[in-house]
C-alpha cells in the first residue's frame, strides 16, 4: 500500500463518519462527506509538496 | 439580543441550518419518540454503538447510517490491522494513555482483536505506524458514531 492510497482511504473512512454525525439531512452529510474528504486529500497534497520544497 | 440584569447579554447560539444541534422541534420529536419506546433503557444505543460499530444505529432503525457507519469504522480497524498496526495493550507512558483510550474505542473489535493475537505488538515496518493510526483513529470514529446514536434516541438529532 502506497502513502497516497493509505491517505484517501484514511480520508474516505472519515469523511464517511463525519458526515453522517455532524449534519442531520441526507443531502447535507453528503455535502459534508465530500467536502471533508476534499480537505482530507488536498490538505495531504499540499502539505506532501510544502515538505518536498522545505527538504530540498 | 437578549440580556440579564445579572450576567449581561446573553450568549450567542451559532448553528447553521442542517448542522446536528439541539432545537425545540427535535427535542418535542425526541419527547414522542420516548414516549414510544416505553421505558427502554436510553443509554442502549450508546452503549450497544461502542460495543459494535452502527449497532447504536441499527437499534434505532437508521440502517442505511449505521451501514455506512459499520462499513467505515470495521473497515478502518480491519485496514489497521493489516497494516500490522499495533494495540496498546498497557499504558506505560503517557502518549500510551492516550492510543488506549483511542483502542478501546472500538469496543468489542479490540476485545476480539486482544483475544486472537491480532495486530503487532511493536511496530517494525513503515506501514505498521499507519496501521496503529488507523486503529486508534477507527476507535475515536466508533466513540463519535455512538455519541451520535445517543443523540438520536434522545431526540438531540432528527
Amino acid at each position: 500500500m502506497t502513502h497516497f492510497s493509505a491517505v484517501v482511504l484514511f480520508a474516505l473512512f472519515a469523511s464517511v463518519v463525519f458526515g453522517i454525525t455532524q449534519r442531520e439531512t441526507p443531502r447535507r452529510m453528503v455535502h459534508y462527506g465530500i467536502y471533508c474528504f476534499v480537505l482530507f486529500v488536498g490538505s495531504a497534497v499540499v502539505l506532501s509538496w510544502a515538505m518536498y520544497f522545505i527538504a530540498r | 439580543m437578549e440580556r440579564s440584569p445579572l450576567f449581561g447579554p446573553a450568549p450567542v447560539r451559532y448553528s447553521q441550518k442542517g448542522m446536528a444541534t439541539g432545537q425545540s422541534n427535535n427535542e418535542a420529536a425526541g419527547q414522542g419518540r420516548e414516549a414510544e419506546s416505553g421505558q427502554r433503557f436510553v443509554y442502549l444505543p450508546l452503549i450497544a454503538g461502542w460495543l459494535v460499530p452502527g449497532a447504536g444505529h441499527f437499534l434505532l432503525r437508521k440502517w442505511g447510517r449505521g451501514a455506512l457507519l459499520s462499513a467505515s469504522i470495521v473497515g478502518m480497524f480491519a485496514m489497521g490491522i493489516a497494516m500490522q498496526g499495533m494495540l496498546f495493550a498497557g499504558a506505560h507512558e503517557i502518549l500510551d494513555v492516550l492510543g488506549l483510550a483511542g483502542d478501546l474505542g472500538n469496543g468489542l473489535l479490540y476485545v476480539f482483536a486482544q483475544l486472537f493475537g491480532l495486530g503487532a505488538d511493536q511496530v517494525r515496518v513503515t506501514t505498521a505506524d499507519y496501521g496503529t493510526r488507523f486503529i486508534v483513529v477507527a476507535g475515536l470514529l466508533n466513540v463519535i458514531a455512538a455519541v451520535d446514536a445517543h443523540n438520536l434516541r434522545t431526540g438531540r438529532k432528527a
